[in-house]
């Protein structure tokens, strides 16, 4: 079909809170009937490793809101002032705060990363991993899910060229 | 309004986006054309998003009710 709307992706970011809206986004778009192409380059692509490990950053993302995803509905909506000199030296804060984001998704009834990476799969939403990433970081293509073509930036532009949505996460 | 007779029911209560949309694509794809799915959800952003799915595909957004807060979509294939 001609008209098929195409959405192209390059997801550069593999924190917990960047690596959602690139699954999001792309297997809504094949849910809408749009083509969806997904380029996964320098910090993105760890978000293709077999086994995700993406954790959140408080310490640097200041508008962060931090938040309990249990207790009472007064107490989860406080938004604790967590000082820099905390979220930066304390031993394990990222872990902690990746727990927490993760257990309010759940609850929240958000998708894991995971899930909304085989959807989109499922829906033949296209993963492409960066080469020279690859090369410069010293990934290997058994790291990877199946299913991930391997190019670089021609590859991507190729399609991106006719493509209606572009965009840089 | 008598409840609309539906081929296949949907159930999204307590799922957030995109799972509502994804799961009603999915369901939408194991109908035939011209049958109609009842999707259930309680995210409140399901209203909008579903009327622009709708939109988008070419499928249509029969009916749309809420109750306490859980929305019913009803929607026939194209």
């Amino acid at each position: 079909m001609s008209d098929t709307k195409k959405l192209a992706i390059i997801a550069s970011q593999g924190t917990l809170d960047w690596g959602y809206p690139p699954f999001i986004l792309a297997s809504t778009a094949a849910a809408m009937d749009m083509e969806a192409v997904i380029f996964f380059t320098f910090y993105g692509l760890p978000l293709l490793k077999k086994e995700i490990d993406a954790k959140v950053s408080p310490h640097s993302n200041p508008a962060m809101p931090m938040k309990m995803p249990f207790g009472s509905k007064d107490f989860q909506s406080i938004n604790w002032p967590i000082p820099n000199a905390i979220s930066g030296n304390v031993p394990g804060f990222d872990n902690m705060a990746t727990m927490l984001m993760k257990e309010t998704f759940k609850k929240k009834g958000v998708a894991t990363i995971e899930q909304l990476r085989g959807m989109c799969q499922e829906f033949g939403v296209r993963f492409i991993a960066c080469q020279m990433t690859m090369e410069v970081f010293g990934f290997e293509k058994e790291e990877f899910i199946d299913g991930v073509e391997y190019g670089g930036a021609a590859t991507f532009l190729e399609y991106a060229a006719d493509a209606d949505i572009s965009l840089f996460i | 309004m008598s409840e609309i007779a539906s081929n296949l029911e949907l159930n999204c209560e307590g799922l957030n986006c995109p799972l509502p949309i994804l799961k009603t694509k999915k369901a939408i794809d194991s109908l035939n054309s011209g049958e109609i799915l009842k999707m259930i959800a309680t995210d409140p952003g399901s209203v909008n998003d579903m009327a622009s799915w709708a939109n988008r595909t070419g499928h249509e957004l029969v009916a749309h009710t809420e109750s306490a807060g859980v929305h019913t979509f009803f929607i026939k294939k194209k």
